[in-house]
């Protein structure tokens, strides 16, 4: 019996990371649109927009780079 | 009700056990919540718990064997083994109580990342790693059995199982106090989720389950965290102005050295002479957690081969050496930005607790309240619950591999299939959560136990090491030498405990007495910190010298027996042909050379 190729640990954090990133840089689109009323420091900075993207960016590279459903060898014959 | 302001103690192996971390009541320090969740927040720390639980199930399949499970079938990649490494010990109460003593003491407390640190990771990586992974064994008492025979691997086989389950049980306590606390959660939900999770992702895939969560446990703990110094950095004005805020508002304090209040143990507040911090420190507590603790060495032990294995510890200390980034950094921070910005000067907890205000300890929570809105917060909160379950779940995985092939097999049942064994480690895996739970439980209601607990480990490791390192450089080391020598170490540190905690008349684990604290570290005025330094430099002497003086009078085992244990007598295998710049020797030097660098920029 042949074992089933595991997936990678790169792949869980790509995609784990990727997640979090459209949550936290969704988040930081809605309070530019709606700014709430309690600012926390450096808010004008946006840091969920841009740490969100970068979250984002991160877990894409990832989540494509160790996709583990690629690359299936054809059948032989 | 819950005992306000008990004790809880800071997971910081290896630099200050016995070191206390105590948070007040909130609402009689008036600091009331610190920090408010969204439900976007809840959500993101929900996705993480669902995530790591699927991690355990999906690993399941590939933990049949007892080498796959208990070694993660030893095919683990340089980088995963270097991360794990490190993400076993980057608790964090690690990271609170280190900004904490950051804000009180400046860089000091940056010492437990480099001399507390890197020279015992290289050393692991070049001179011990060929014998534990030449020798195949499962454990570091595992290694003792074989250089020095079976009494020396019970001793450590059953030391090391009841030490890794009360310091589960002590970080579980620790994590739900701090929720608690932080959160206003309940400390009850608090433990049964994070210790269930933990169980069921750790029986389900052992070593491999708790090696790929604490790979993506580094990774939150570092991306929920890095944003407090970036943010922190804007906000002060760059380096050299938070330095000029901070100097301005202690003037005639030292806070950005690490040696130059090292002179006397009167020049500092941890009442710490250099060579404390050289010798303790960076010989007995270092190179005894770092090197013999197998929560550590375990994930290192099952990488793929020696160069992996080898390579991966040099890369664990590189990360390791990269921790202030995250940890002191933000403790600076706190004391440039919060005072000048705010107002606010943070207190002792003692004081915290009487005249009201924030304690030390809430540095970086107070960091992270102050620049994470939703979202942030929440991954910031995951971080900071990835890096107690990451702590948690090392000591469960090691404890399951200790108790299986060095308690159980040995001394309960020896000739069992290989399938028992993988059962009994997954079993044994919840009853260690199981047991930790009611150290938690019991740590609640009898804070005292406290006290003991942050200092067990010192008793154990530092004389395993003393044989440990004895046995791999020295031939003649004897199995009477070893267990001797273990013992004997084990008794000088618990003798030295109770020494300076005893006053005339009456014992007091919580106060130490300054006759007797003069006599151990060399000062009266020396603190917890500086007391456990020395305690642990004294009882690798006591290890070592008696392991010696014993073997001198009994029968040494033959060269053949000793065959890939020992300097000496072991063949290193060729791996092929290796670069120069990929050989771990090489990049152990250039590691060295950058703690050399850091240490004289930071003098």
């Amino acid at each position: 019996m042949q074992a089933s190729r595991q997936i990678e640990i790169w792949f869980f954090i790509g995609a784990l990371l990727f997640l979090y990133g459209v949550l936290i840089l969704g988040a930081g689109i809605y309070h530019l649109v709606y700014p709430p009323l309690q600012h926390t420091a450096l808010y004008e900075l946006h840091s969920d927009i841009w740490w969100g993207a970068l979250l984002l960016v991160l877990g894409l590279f990832y989540t494509m780079r160790y996709w583990p459903w690629r690359r299936r060898m054809p059948p032989e014959g | 009700m819950d005992n306000l302001g008990e004790t809880i103690p800071v997971h910081i192996p290896e630099f200050a056990r016995g070191t206390t971390m105590t948070f007040g009541n909130p609402a009689e320090s008036g600091s009331g919540r610190l920090l408010f969740m969204t439900p976007l927040d809840l959500i993101i720390i929900l996705i993480y718990i669902v995530v790591v639980l699927g991690i355990g199930f999906y690993l399941k399949k590939y933990t049949r064997t007892g080498d796959e499970f208990f070694m993660a079938g030893r095919k683990i990649t340089a980088w995963v083994a270097g991360l794990s490494f490190i993400s076993a010990n980057l608790s964090s109460l690690e990271t609170m109580g280190w900004s904490a003593m950051a804000y009180q003491y400046g860089m000091l407390g940056a010492h437990a990342y480099l001399i507390g640190a890197i020279p015992a990771i290289l050393f692991l990586a070049v001179v011990m790693m060929p014998f534990y992974y030449i020798s195949k064994t499962h454990s570091v008492p595992g290694y003792l059995r074989l250089r020095y025979g079976e009494a020396s691997r019970s001793l450590a086989g059953i030391s090391f199982s009841f030490m890794t389950v009360l310091v589960c049980g002590v970080n579980m306590f620790a994590m739900a106090k701090v929720m608690q606390l932080l959160l206003g959660w309940n400390f009850d939900v608090c433990i049964w989720v994070s210790s269930l999770t933990v169980a069921v992702y750790v029986a389900l895939g052992g070593l491999l389950s708790a090696v790929f969560n604490e790979v993506l446990q580094f990774f939150l703990i570092w991306l929920g965290t890095l944003l407090i110094p970036i943010l922190g950095m804007i906000e002060a004005g760059g380096w050299n102005q938070m330095i000029a805020s901070i100097n301005a508002q202690h003037p005639g304090q030292n806070f950005t050295s690490l040696w130059g209040n090292l002179g006397s143990a009167a020049d500092n507040p941890m009442g710490m002479h250099w060579t404390g911090m050289v010798f303790g420190l960076g010989i007995a507590v270092s190179f005894g957690y770092w090197c013999t603790d197998f929560l550590q060495v375990q994930r290192v032990m099952a990488a793929k081969s020696l160069r992996a294995a080898q390579n991966g510890t040099v890369i664990g200390a590189v990360l390791k050496m990269l921790v202030p980034i995250i940890v002191t950094i933000p403790g600076l921070l706190g004391l440039a930005v919060l005072t000048q910005k705010e107002g606010i000067v943070l207190v002792p907890e003692s004081v915290a607790q009487t005249a009201g205000g924030h304690s030390y300890n809430e540095v970086l929570p107070l960091m992270m309240a102050r620049y994470f809105g939703p979202g942030l917060l929440g991954l910031g909160v995951t971080a900071m619950i990835a890096g107690f379950m990451s702590g948690m779940a090392g000591n469960v995985s090691a404890f399951s591999t200790v108790w299986t092939y060095d308690v159980y097999r040995p001394l309960i049942r020896r000739n069992a299939t290989d399938a028992h064994y993988v059962s009994m480690g997954r079993w044994s895996s919840i009853f260690g959560v199981f047991i930790a739970i009611l150290t938690a439980y019991a740590a609640k209601f009898f804070s005292n136990i406290l006290v003991y607990l942050q200092v067990l480990v010192m008793f154990f490791i530092i004389p395993l090491f003393g044989v440990v390192i004895l046995g791999m450089l020295w031939k003649r080391a004897t199995a009477a030498g070893g267990f001797w020598g273990f013992l004997a170490g084990i008794l000088t540190s618990i003798g030295e405990f109770v020494y300076v905690h005893l006053f005339p008349g009456y014992f007091d684990a919580a106060h130490l007495n300054p006759d007797h604290v003069k006599s151990i570290a060399l000062s009266p005025l020396a603190q917890d910190m500086a007391v456990n330094m020395y305690s642990a430099f004294w009882s690798l002497l006591v290890s070592v010298g008696v392991a010696v003086l014993v073997s001198l009078f009994t029968h040494p085992k033959t060269h053949e027996e000793l065959k890939d244990l020992v300097y000496g007598l072991t063949k290193i295998p060729d791996e092929g042909p290796t670069p120069w710049f990929k050989h771990p020797t090489f990049w152990a030097g250039m590691v060295f050379c950058a703690l050399i660098a850091v240490n004289i920029i930071f003098w």
